[in-house]
């Protein structure tokens, strides 16, 4: 089993690049070109970063509201229709009571989960969007608070690492949540987001003993040539998407959109 | 290697490669290839690399929670043994003042424990509670096969995977999470024991229990929320507790099991780490016989103290002579003493002054 992965973790940004919201876009934030580290280096090529587009991205996940209106006007998108090859009638919108009835006022300010790869990208479709890539991802989620990346804080690590193992994800709303350095918010807080190429690492399921660079992010040896091995939070995230199929779906998963 | 790649492909809510053929190949490549051995012509025979007994049945395992171990199986054939774990996240009591978010198999820090048969054809399937924010998987010791089953069991919340694994060698093997980042979900507390039974038995005792060692890396949150692995305690290994059978206070005062005076005992431990060894002894006994590092022979006689190391296990018995109590110690003994790795057994019935007696002083024979 070998694979090439080009998962991206670390990143260094123009120290002057700032964030802004615009007119244009409402809800969604400018990031600017920079790098973000792989978490791997590659044979054949041993470069530890890799570049990002500058791009935009939602500044709060997806809320059951939102999707809401989506199912609404596409009926094709609703829990009863929906074809399984794109959602599995097992996971998807789940904890709805019903395929409008996408819970109280407060849920519905809540982000949306229990969908899948196909539907969130058909709904940022559905707003002339796509999902972040990866890289752009992991690009924005590397800021603390004050900083665009705090992907090298052992404080900041911490901070991550507690939030993962909390049982129950919050349960505030994304607006009452602080935001990061770039202006986004709930990129951690309520568990994990779809990203666009979530299986470009085609990680196995265990891959200990492979040895070499071209291990996978899930298992024990996955810090075998990490450049980061103390990065866990990005392990995690990692084993999520491993698993993840494109029409599965569960609580602590949700989405935000993206465009360049 | 193909089978994990095309169970990634089908949907993660029904998973099922079985191992085993794959395994008996592999082992037999190997083994034919250690010893230089090249048959005749090219062609290998497709015969298993040891005789494999006939499966005769169906059977679900019956798992029990530490201390209890299930009781001894008593079969002389070799049956297929179905075992059901759920992986949970829970929040418990570590110590006093200190609830931690434990992951676990099957809702108990250590992981239940699994009696198999030496022969045994075990089908195991791994739900993941949709409550739990992370995969997880499982790689048992005692699985010849890629992984030890992790390769094949990925879980995220609320799916499940199954896979089957012949038993093939006897002996008390840990089992655990192998889900990166692996330290901290075997941190969090996913490990336990799995124990083969040689195909004759093990002989007949009064009392099993099962015992296992493991240390915490505790961090407190913020007010009212649990604590959470600390991770540069882990990297520093550098543990806020030491303890037997997931918390502190786990196998002591009205936990402790209880046993006679004259019965036999046989303690399964297991270590499940993630960093420490554990110097393993009990205060006031002897080990009468020890089988070594959790094999299936007995290796020594006569031990005041074994070395079982973390992710692996070690089966000691002993008598009970004298009533009293017992304390099981790591005896790296600040752990004991500031960190919690104590346990008790408690000994009832008549002093046995032909044993131990005391004849001046003023210490009292309860130890
Ligand atoms: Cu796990």
């Amino acid at each position: 089993m070998r694979f090439t992965l080009p998962l991206a973790l670390l990143l260094t940004v123009p120290a002057v690049a700032g964030a802004a919201g615009n007119p244009g876009r409402p809800g969604m934030v400018r990031l600017p070109e920079g790098s973000i580290g792989r978490m791997y280096t590659m044979v054949g090529d041993t470069t530890t970063r890799q570049r990002v587009q500058g791009f935009w991205i939602d500044r709060d996940p997806v809320t059951r509201g939102g999707f809401l209106v989506f199912v609404r006007a596409n009926p094709q998108w609703r829990r009863s229709t929906v074809a399984g090859v794109y959602a599995q009638a097992a996971t998807y919108l789940r904890d709805w009571r019903d395929d409008l009835d996408s819970g109280n006022a407060r849920a519905r300010n809540l982000p949306v989960t229990w969908v899948s790869w196909h539907a969130a990208q058909a709904f940022c479709r559905d707003r002339g969007l796509r999902l972040p890539t990866l890289a752009e991802w992991e690009y924005a989620a590397a800021a603390d608070e004050t900083r665009h990346d705090a992907s090298r804080d052992p404080r900041f690590m911490q901070h991550l690492i507690s939030l993962y193992a909390q049982r129950g994800r919050t349960a505030v709303a994304p607006r009452a949540l602080v935001p990061n350095a770039w202006g986004i918010r709930g990129l951690h807080e309520y568990g994990w987001e779809w990203v666009d190429d979530y299986n470009s690492t085609l990680v196995s399921d265990d891959s200990r003993g492979v040895g070499g660079r071209d291990v996978d992010a899930v298992c024990a040896s996955a810090a075998i040539g990490a450049t980061n091995p103390t990065n866990y939070p990005a392990f995690l995230r990692a084993a999520v998407r491993a698993g993840l199929d494109g029409n599965g779906g569960m609580a602590s998963l949700g989405f935000r959109c993206a465009t360049s | 290697m193909s089978s994990a790649r095309e169970a990634k492909s089908r949907s993660v809510f029904s998973r099922t490669v079985v191992v085993v053929p794959l395994t008996v190949v592999a082992t037999f490549l190997l083994l034919t290839a250690a010893r230089g051995i090249t048959g005749s012509s090219g062609a290998r025979p497709s015969v298993p690399v040891r005789e494999l007994p006939d499966v005769k049945g169906v059977e679900t395992a019956t798992l029990t929670s530490a201390p209890l171990v299930p009781a001894p199986l008593n079969r002389d054939y070799a049956t297929k043994v179905v075992v059901e774990l759920e992986t949970t996240e829970i929040v418990r009591r570590l110590a006093d003042g200190v609830d931690y978010t434990f992951w676990t198999f099957g809702d108990a820090v250590p992981g239940k424990f699994i009696r198999v048969r030496e022969g045994d054809l075990v089908e195991f399937k791994l739900t993941n509670s949709k409550t739990s924010g992370v995969p997880h998987n499982i790689d048992l010791h005692a699985v010849t096969g890629p992984g030890g089953g992790a390769a094949v069991t990925l879980t995220l919340p609320g799916g499940s995977s199954s896979f089957s694994f012949r038993a093939l060698n006897p002996g008390l093997y840990i089992y655990h999470c192998a889900v990166s980042p692996v330290p901290m979900h075997v941190a969090n507390g996913m490990y336990g024991l799995i124990f083969v039974e040689p195909k004759e038995g093990l002989p007949v005792v009064d009392h099993e229990f099962y015992i296992l060692q493991s240390e915490f890396y505790a961090k407190a949150g913020k007010p009212g929320e649990p604590h959470t692995l600390d991770m540069e305690r882990g990297i520093d290994e550098n543990p806020t507790h030491v303890v037997f059978n997931g918390s502190v206070g786990a196998l002591t005062g009205d936990n402790a099991p209880t046993v006679r005076v004259g019965e036999s005992v046989r303690l399964f431990v297991g270590n499940g780490g993630p960093n420490l060894s554990s110097s393993f002894h009990v205060i006031g006994e002897v080990f009468d016989h020890v089988y070594g590092e959790g094999g299936s022979e007995i290796t020594q006689r006569n031990v005041q103290t074994t070395m079982i190391p973390a992710g692996g296990s070690a089966i000691v018995e002993f008598r009970a002579e004298v009533p009293g109590t017992l304390v099981l110690v790591d005896h790296a003994i600040f752990r004991a003493f500031n960190k919690g790795a104590i346990g008790m057994i408690k000994v009832l019935g008549d002093e046995q002054p032909a044993v131990f007696k005391q004849l001046e002083g003023i210490g009292k024979t309860n130890h």
